[in-house]
């Protein structure tokens, strides 16, 4: 019943929280930048704008794609807030890029091509984060699932402490903020064009964002995970996290994709040194 | 609802201007001007784009990319020529590969004039664009209602026979 509840308060907030943290992202960036910003609510301007937008598709299977992409983060993020399994969830996950990586490649442009290309290599980065994260998370608590992990006495932030920093890492990636903002980014507009969304416009273009939304609480949850021994600090670090993430994209310049995956893949390596350290305690204790 | 005018996305190309009127146009995303108070992306992609903003006269070249660009964008659109070359040609009028003024090329609906335009003179001119915008929106789904009505009553005698 209790994760009914969850799927249900997901489906409905999270947009709304996802849009709401887009504004305040923005607004705090602009702060940093010395400007006064857009208004708190312009990524539901942005939004709507889009749907009001005439509908051009340059290959019909894009669009179904993207409908895939946004129905599958849902997914995910429903599996996640209905406490079910953190395996499945990443899978499903990984399969909603799967599906804008092939929409972005149904359109003929190279822009798009480039943008999936890099996309790809985006998930080859954060991929074996994720999955660490997932296994880190069962060696601490004993357990896949979500409902025992959120509810676990363990502060499995102190067991973590690499798996955190790692996932930390490759959340800019997630985020899509700088330096690994590569196939494509909240503020460059000009670069490649616009990446894995150049061919997207109108509605659909607005349901990636929605999706984006989605995926962006579904990431702070995640992030929350590490810290859920204690709700008050898991929210205090989901806060610093966050803006500690915006304040990593305004003083940084995107690197290029074999830095990108160089980080990412160093990230790995602080992950699986920490497991290892973990286990190896774990084997002593027993 | 009026969500166009408050995200107004903008295309900026330079059609053979001396630069003066595109530093100008860049001026306004500084921290001094802040366009993005307005909820004003400046994007580099037509097809997210609502206002094309043009500056300098079209030479016989990029004649075709200015042409493209206009057609790639999705309704409703506006375009704003900015600066003298971009309405009339300006000093380059009489040079033998210039075109003219913007409109020779697509059809223009807001003109800002100066040589360079100033940045709160654009400001100006993307106002005023933007109402024009939700003209065109309200015209837009106007017509679409029209159509699925008509779409509507056929089906609805085909149905009847």
């Amino acid at each position: 019943m209790n994760g009914f509840i969850g799927v249900v308060l997901f489906l409905i907030l999270a947009p709304v929280a996802g849009g709401l943290i887009a504004g305040l992202d923005r607004k705090l960036t602009a702060r940093m930048q010395g400007r006064v910003g857009p208004p708190l609510l312009q990524p539901f301007y942005d939004v709507g704008k889009l749907f009001e937008k005439e509908r051009v598709v340059v290959a019909t299977a894009q669009n179904f794609y993207i409908l895939a992409y946004l129905a599958f983060i849902v997914l995910s993020g429903a599996l996640f807030f209905a406490g079910g399994d953190l395996l499945l969830t990443v899978f499903a996950f990984t399969l909603a890029h799967v599906f804008l990586v092939l929409g972005a490649y149904a359109a003929h442009s190279p822009y798009s091509h480039i943008g999936a290309e890099r996309e790809l290599i985006q998930v080859m980065t954060y991929e074996p984060i994720v999955i660490l994260a997932v296994v880190g998370f069962y060696m601490v608590t004993g357990s896949f699932y979500v409902a025992d992990i959120a509810t676990t006495t363990v502060p499995a932030i102190l067991y973590l402490p690499g798996v955190f920093l790692g996932f930390a890492a490759i959340l800019t990636i997630k985020l899509r903020k700088s330096p690994f903002d590569i196939s494509t980014s909240h503020h460059a507009h000009q670069e490649i064009v616009k990446g894995v969304t150049t061919e997207f416009s109108g509605s659909t273009l607005g349901q990636i964002e929605i999706a984006h939304w989605y995926e962006n609480v579904f990431l702070l949850g995640l992030v929350y995970l590490f810290f859920a021994w204690n709700p008050v600090i898991g929210i205090i670090a989901v806060v610093v996290t966050y803006v500690a993430e915006v304040f990593i994209d305004n003083v940084t310049a995107r690197v290029r994709w074999q830095a990108a995956l160089k980080s990412g893949w160093l990230a790995a390596l602080l992950a699986v040194a920490n497991l290892l350290i973990l286990s190896y305690m774990m084997i002593g204790g027993a | 609802m009026a969500f166009l005018k408050r995200s107004p996305w903008i295309l900026h190309y330079d059609a053979s201007s001396c630069n003066g009127c595109d530093i100008e146009v860049l001026a306004c995303l500084t921290p001094l001007y802040d366009v993005e108070r307005f909820g004003i992306i400046n994007t580099g992609n037509p097809k997210h784009a609502d206002v094309l903003l043009i500056t300098g006269g079209v030479n016989e070249q990029n004649r075709p990319v200015v042409k493209n660009l206009y057609e790639q964008m999705p309704e409703p659109k506006v375009v704003i020529a900015v600066g003298a070359c971009a309405a009339t040609g300006g000093i380059f009028r009489e040079c033998y590969n210039i075109v003219g003024g913007i409109d020779k090329v697509i059809p223009v609906d807001v003109y800002v004039p100066g040589c360079a335009a100033r940045p709160e003179q654009i400001i100006d001119g993307v106002v005023k664009a933007l109402s024009i915008l939700e003209e065109r929106r309200e015209r837009m789904t106007g017509e679409a209602q029209v159509q699925e009505e008509a779409r509507h009553d056929a089906a609805e005698a085909g149905e009847s026979r």
